[in-house]
């Protein structure tokens, strides 16, 4: 093989700026190589040291993220974060995006959204047991929202559904502030043996480095550049990968199988930059170096350059490092399930990561700068000028509140959301415990008697775009309370940061503000960030989404009988509100929906009060007093009741305290429960409460087929049922549904 | 009692499966690979659900073709229990063990949700331990569940007593003709359904009501009952 690099390429400016580089990140790498680089190796560069890849506008911030805690045995670093579950078992788990592919193509966009975090799970070694997705699209009346909707909720469940692996939870919200930019976030959680975790780090020099799985074509080139990149409303229909949700699963099952018969080493699925990112992960790791000979990489397309099979991001794909002479082995089980096995390269001590391809030395890169010395920006930001806070008195009172609840229960963002959950496998794999539509998602540890898992995915966008730091503060707060209201100790959990141009003061600020609240929660609830993602420039035509740092978080149920749901109140039962009487109603639900404005600070969250009062909700669960449990959030105290009485099937009767009753029953103030309390448990449960100075009322009582409010309106439960049903097929004209 | 379990590649409910017999049974299922052309002495032969070889093509055609099905067929005409559910039913279909197609839903869209099932004969080996006209909870879970034949076949599996599990009135979720949910051959040894008996089994999945199919085939099996 040629040791010289050819030199036949011509880098113009124009070629640099296609990249997504700056000049001056294009001399800095001249600098560290010593010379102009091939078209490759600038791909690479591109690929290596764009937003997505490289975290470069986002790294200072996210360092000082609490990424540590009792449970946690893998934080950031690594393609997903592990937590330990005892027993011998751990959770490994990840929320990513897939924004722009996603509103390019959505069902692709979505499906191949689905299928790289799966990837970034069972690369670790872990069995997938769980997913769930954040979406977020623009105002319904948009010409493209119904087309987005259809095809991102296809796209999901006809990954997941055949993957194999249950949706147990997620949101869907619509902004118009989304109309050309709307988020994807998948998550995924995966079961695995503490002591077979799988990492992307290399070791050992000399040893083959196998190319596993689904052929390399040419879709999704430059498709993490495009990630990084705002929309100019011009379609590049090249970018976007198709995914293969049957080879993802033969995958799974190839991998899960060598990785047990003890002949990988290090294994990195080929996501975002393919074949290129990951070899330089695995290497730059391990402080070795990687050579690759591309003649061997199994292609489905003629007549690809060097350029696109280290670009490709094909789907299910993973490279691995084996031990000695285990090819054989690794190319048996792959081919028994369908995939090919091709060992393309070896690992080196010199540090540089070589490229050939038809007898030419294409790439010889020092392998480090492609990672560590990635170019890394202290953007400078701004805060917003802060909103005045409201006073609750200068909040009109609608005559009707009841009228008001129901059209809460009949709007976008507040109906059930069954049209699309019912498209997603719920119960697969038999250890679904509670499936969407209540406050977090649980799945039984496979095998295990007693214990479970809850997930919950959060972010109220508005708030965090009134105050990014309080909007930060409560993504965290109110993940922490629903898998709480589970009756779940919150382990840890993962965040995906979606933001507008960085390069732009004001987002750099809204970035930088939501990642200290986020912070700042997390220390105090103990709830350690050990994964997540950054999606910046999500704008087009120079309008920015709304700040939406989601998280998705994890907990523990020891036992799962006596866990609580939204839905179990029986005839009879005491209604008991824990937290205080609602009094805030800035940029709440119903000033916006009801009263149509957007003003006022959001509720700030008092971390204590939280912390507090949340641990008192969970221990009261765990001593089985609780039949039914729900965090008031959105809408306020009356939203939240309404939802459970509609998920039981039963009325009730309650007294919301005294007049302003706007304030009480749509006040957004955090750090809330409604408890559901069989009646011979109450006075024992208010005792524990005022013992332990938690914010304890009477709130009613549950029975007949009426939602009954003292002094303000009855309203029939089957009624609030239709309306909180209609909304979503309706919307999507299903008749099929209505 | 033994069971067998094909293992397609992309079928994914083999899991649970194996978990409801083997809880059934005291036995872990032999889990048959689709290239295999011999099948040990069992009871029982099941194709669980999920997505064989992707779907492609069509649902089921290109596991029916695989090898290993020209054992399940002789298996079958010796009067081996042959069960399959969901992408197992959609199988059996084109491997011409039961009569009929399974189309697209008709609202053209996966569903997963709870359904209620009439059970209209008891007289069968997967059946016996239900009571005639039971109504029976049980999940649905997939794209293309809408049975349909011809109207001469209809009248005939009817006629039969071969339609074993109805969806109760307004639970049919595909647009299935008859509101059919499960059929068996004629000389119902063969049983294809689209409800999950296996995903209702325990306190845990919300209800118990698929035992029954399960413990109906040990009880047969176990020579304890003559059809």
């Amino acid at each position: 093989m040629p040791m010289t690099i050819c030199k036949n390429d011509n880098i113009t400016e124009e070629v640099i700026c296609a990249h997504g580089l700056r000049i001056d990140e294009y001399q800095k790498i001249i600098a560290l190589i010593g010379r102009m680089p091939t078209l490759t190796e600038l791909g690479i560069f591109s690929a290596m040291w764009n937003e997505h890849c490289s975290y470069k506008s986002s790294r200072k911030w996210l360092r000082t993220l609490p990424t540590e805690g009792s449970c946690v045995i893998q934080g950031p670093g690594e393609n997903a974060g592990v937590v330990d579950l005892g027993d011998g078992k751990c959770l490994i788990f990840k929320m990513e995006s897939h924004n722009h592919p996603s509103y390019i193509d959505p069902y692709h966009g979505a499906a191949t959204g689905i299928g790289g975090v799966l990837r970034d799970i069972f690369t670790m070694g872990a069995r997938p047991v769980a997913v769930m997705n954040a979406l977020r699209f623009g105002r319904p009346e948009h010409p493209r929202t119904r087309h987005l909707v259809t095809g991102v909720i296809t796209g999901i469940g006809g990954y997941s559904n055949a993957f194999g692996v249950p949706t147990v939870g997620g949101e869907i919200n619509f902004d118009q502030q989304y109309n050309g930019n709307i988020l994807v976030n998948a998550f995924a959680a995966g079961i695995a043996p503490t002591d077979g975790i799988f990492s992307s780090k290399a070791e050992g020099i000399g040893l083959p480095i196998a190319y596993c799985g689904a052929r390399t074509g040419r879709d999704g080139i430059g498709g993490a550049t495009m990630a990084s990149a705002a929309f100019d409303g011009q379609k590049r229909p090249l970018a976007v990968q198709i995914g293969d949700p049957f080879m993802g699963k033969c995958l799974l099952e190839a991998c899960l199988e060598l990785m047990a018969s003890n002949a990988v080493v290090a294994i990195q699925d080929m996501g975002a930059a393919g074949l290129t990112c990951s070899a330089v992960e695995m290497g730059a790791k391990g402080n070795l170096g990687i050579e690759l000979n591309l003649d061997t990489v199994p292609v489905r397309e003629e007549n690809m350059t060097a350029y696109e099979i280290m670009l490709s991001e094909s789907q299910e794909r993973m490279l691995m490092i084996l031990r000695m002479g285990k090819e054989k082995e690794a190319e048996a089980i792959f081919n028994k399930w369908g995939l090919d096995c091709s060992t393309i390269g070896k690992t080196t001590d010199d540090l540089r990561i070589r490229v050939f391809h038809q007898g030419q030395l294409k790439v010889d890169l020092p392998i480090k700068v492609l990672g560590d010395a990635a170019p890394e920006y202290d953007r400078p930001w701004i805060e917003s000028s802060k909103k005045t806070p409201m006073n609750t008195a200068s909040v009109k009172s609608v005559d009707d509140l009841g009228s008001a609840l129901m059209k809460l229960l009949a709007s976008p963002d507040q109906s059930s959301r069954r049209w699309a959950y019912e498209q997603y496998d719920t119960l697969i794999q038999g250890n679904t415990l509670v499936c969407p539509g209540s406050d977090a998602g649980v799945i039984r540890i496979d095998g295990d008697e007693k214990r479970a898992l809850a997930f919950s995915s959060d972010v109220t966008p508005r708030y965090c775009q009134a105050d990014p730091y309080e909007g930060g503060k409560q993504a965290v707060a109110e993940c922490w309370r629903n898998i709480t209201a589970s009756g779940a100790t919150p382990l840890a959990a993962t965040d995906n940061l979606n933001f507008g141009n960085p390069e732009k003061p004001e987002i750099m600020g809204q970035l930088v503000l939501a990642i200290k609240g986020i912070g700042t929660a997390c220390r105090a609830l103990d709830f350690p960030i050990v994964s997540g993602n950054v999606s910046l420039y999500n704008e087009t035509n120079g309008e920015a989404i709304p700040p939406t740092p989601t998280i998705a978080g994890v907990g523990l149920i020891t036992d799962w009988a006596k866990m609580a749901t939204i839905g179990n109140i029986k005839e009879g039962d005491c209604l008991i509100l824990i937290g205080g009487d609602g009094t805030h109603l800035g940029q709440s639900i119903y000033l916006r929906d009801i009263l149509g404005k957007s003003a006022g600070t959001p509720p700030p969250v008092d971390l204590a009060h939280e912390k507090h009062h949340g641990d008192f909700v969970r221990s009261q669960i765990k001593n089985g007093c609780v039949h039914a449990c729900h965090d008031i959030s959105d809408g306020g105290l009356i939203l939240a009741l309404a939802e459970m009485l509609i998920k039981s099937g039963c009325g009730a009767e309650i007294d919301p305290g005294s007049d302003p009753y706007h304030a009480k029953l749509f006040g957004e103030d955090q750090g809330r429960y409604i408890l559901a309390v069989d009646s011979s448990k109450v006075s024992f449960l208010i005792q524990q409460a005022r013992t332990a100075g938690v914010m304890v009322r009477h709130l009613g009582i549950a029975g007949g087929k009426n939602l009954f409010v003292n002094d303000c309106f009855t309203l029939p439960v089957p009624q609030m049922v239709i309306a909180y049903e209609r909304w979503f097929p309706s919307y999507m004209k299903d008749k099929s549904a209505c | 009692m033994q069971s067998a379990i094909i293992q397609f590649p992309g079928l994914n409910r083999d899991h649970e499966m194996s978990l409801a017999l083997q809880h059934i049974t005291g036995r872990i299922p032999y889990r048959i690979w689709p290239t295999e052309t011999v099948i040990p002495n069992v009871d029982v032969i099941v194709i669980p659900g999920g997505f064989s070889y992707g779907d492609y093509l069509r649902c089921g055609a290109i596991a029916a073709r695989q090898p290993v099905m020209r054992v399940v067929h002789e298996k079958a005409q010796n009067g081996v229990m042959v069960l399959g559910i969901c992408n197992g039913f959609q199988i059996l279909l084109e491997a011409g063990l039961l009569e009929g197609v399974l189309l697209s839903n008709a609202s053209l869209k996966f569903v997963c949700r709870e359904v209620k099932l009439e059970v209209l004969n008891t007289d069968t080996a997967f059946s016996c331990n239900y009571r005639k006209r039971q109504i029976i909870r049980c999940p649905v879970a997939h794209h293309n569940g809408n049975y349909f034949a011809e109207a001469e076949t209809l009248k005939r599996l009817e006629k039969n007593g071969q339609v074993i599990f109805r969806y109760a009135q307004g639970y049919n979720p595909n647009g299935s003709v008859h509101d059919i949910a499960g059929i068996v051959n004629a000389k119902r040894n063969v049983l294809g359904m689209m409800p999950h008996p296996e995903n209702f089994m325990e306190e845990a999945h919300g209800g118990t009501d698929g035992r029954a199919l399960f413990t109906s085939v040990l009880r047969y099996a176990r020579k304890e009952l003559f059809i």
